[in-house]
């Protein structure tokens, strides 16, 4: 490894600003994401959270300033991210195998190796048996968990989340985030993750940036400490836990109509 | 299941040609000939070897048509699709195509290229393309632009972005385009022969209407109603086969 992906921030977003016609969607926002950390985007709906994450993933170019991922300048899609969709984004006429795989076929990588490692973050999302199954035969979960496995087979260091536990039921949402816990303790990735749940954002979080909208910008950066070591049984009876959620619902409360 | 579509199938067959029957019998006019008298014209036309011979000609500039207005009306229909201007540009040619009065057009088109194969070819075009072309590019629009932004993100090039996730997104739309282009197609061959030159079985139909042999051209319009039926049947069990079923849901419902 280089001197630059070492560095403790993953991603840097300097000054930004992104305009949507008359709309002011980001305001010269600034902010970082540690390595080997989850960093949730948390605030009201329209507050440019998704915008934000779609210029990092390079999907939307910004007006003005600079995002860099591992030090390099982002003008586009890049290895170093994989995506994981609010709507899952499946090719409904292709089975799980090969849906998981589609990231690697996209890269030029061989059928019989991309299948291999397909088959591999299919077992690690608990998806085994289901290789052959076309996604409407899944349960909303199910296919968020091939988005996450597609995500992760292409082994890029940044997973940017947008709202991806929001179309799913609260039981496997919950199931969703312990999982999202161990896999953010054991993979070496950075995480990115955006959504409008505080309690989720509190509970999976190493850092949350508390954006306010009209225009954009990052209000406040909450880092839970206490409560992380514990273990994933008692965090929701933490009392810094249920603090931190006070505390955010006070700053956002005025902005919600 | 099967056995309930096929009982069907036959009852409204026997509901129709029965009606046709009566209504010949009655009759509603002198020149409206029975069901079996036209079925009996069908089959000495056959005998005769009349009808295959008549086809030759009637399928010429009907599979060179259709086979154009495929190839070029899929080709230009991903085009529209996919570029804003070049659909600003072309999309309105085809939906004046689409409303023009063909027949108010055909004494242009033989001014323009003669009474041969050429202004046949082109009757089935101008009848066959739009369908397709606009049901194409309507698809290919359609597209949902999280898939499109799933494969920009994991890095697919533009020409794999086409090929691997618009296109068979497309493609049972784009089928759809295809039948009803075909069978606009036959009205179209059928068409440029009663009105450019009678050949084929539009020879057989003007050529028995003006001898008045009302159950020859009654049983050459019938085998062509036949055949259309046929072929967009089979179009049907090839698309079946192609897609599986599995189109049938859609993934973020």
């Amino acid at each position: 490894m280089n001197a630059i992906s070492t560095s403790s921030k993953a991603v840097e977003v300097r000054n930004v600003f992104k305009n949507y016609g008359e709309v002011e969607a980001l305001q010269d926002l600034s902010l970082d994401f540690p390595r080997g950390e989850l960093t949730s985007l948390l605030g009201p709906s329209g507050c440019g959270k998704t915008t934000l994450l779609k210029i990092i993933a390079g999907l939307l170019p910004a007006d003005s300033g600079e995002v860099m991922v591992n030090g390099e300048t982002v003008t586009g899609p890049g290895p170093d991210r994989a995506f994981v969709f609010q709507d899952f984004a499946l090719l409904p006429w292709a089975s799980v195998i090969r849906n998981v795989a589609f990231g690697l076929e996209l890269r030029g990588v061989g059928k019989s190796e991309r299948e291999a490692i397909a088959e591999k973050y299919i077992a690690d999302v608990g998806l085994d048996g289901f290789e052959l199954k076309f996604p409407h035969q899944l349960s909303g979960g199910m296919r968020q968990r091939v988005g996450l496995a597609r995500a992760l087979s292409v082994d890029a260091q940044v997973l940017l989340m947008d709202e991806p536990f929001s179309a799913v039921d609260e039981q496997t949402r919950r199931k969703f985030q312990e999982d999202l816990l161990n896999l953010v303790k054991h993979e070496n990735k950075t995480f990115l993750f955006v959504t409008h749940s505080i309690e989720e954002a509190v509970y999976v979080s190493d850092q949350i940036a508390l954006l306010l909208p009209r225009p954009s910008r990052v209000s406040e950066i909450i880092r839970p400490s206490g409560f992380r070591d514990k273990g994933i049984d008692s965090i929701r009876r933490d009392s810094e836990y249920l603090d931190i959620v006070d505390r955010i619902w006070d700053s956002l409360r005025t902005y919600v109509e | 299941m099967r056995n309930r579509t096929l009982s069907l199938k036959i009852l409204s067959s026997v509901l129709i040609f029965g009606a046709w029957e009566v209504a010949g019998r009655v009759p509603v006019s002198f020149a409206f000939p029975t069901f079996l008298e036209s079925m009996a014209a069908l089959w000495t036309l056959t005998i005769e070897g009349t009808i295959f011979t008549a086809y030759v000609e009637t399928l010429k500039p009907l599979v060179v048509g259709v086979m154009i207005s495929a190839f070029f009306g899929i080709g230009l229909g991903v085009w529209i699709g996919l570029s804003r201007k070049f659909d600003w540009f072309v999309s309105p040619i085809f939906i004046v195509m689409q409303s023009a009065p063909l027949a108010a057009l055909i004494p242009l088109l033989i001014m323009v290229y003669g009474i041969g194969l050429t202004s046949k070819v082109f009757v089935v075009c101008i009848m066959a393309m739009p369908v397709i072309v606009l049901n194409t590019s309507g698809a290919v629009r359609n597209t949902s632009v999280s898939i499109i932004e799933m494969g920009k993100s994991f890095l697919g090039t533009r020409r794999e972005i086409i090929m691997k996730i618009i296109m068979p997104s497309a493609s049972p739309i784009i089928f759809v385009g295809l039948r009803l282009g075909i069978s606009a197609g036959f009205i179209g061959a059928i068409l440029s022969e009663l009105k450019i030159t009678p050949t084929g079985v539009g020879d057989i139909i003007s050529y028995s209407r003006s001898i008045a042999d009302y159950p020859s051209m009654y049983a050459a319009i019938f085998s062509i109603i036949l055949l259309a039926v046929l072929f967009l049947n089979i179009l049907e069990r090839v698309e079946v086969m192609i897609f599986k079923g599995i189109n049938k849901g859609l993934v973020s419902d």
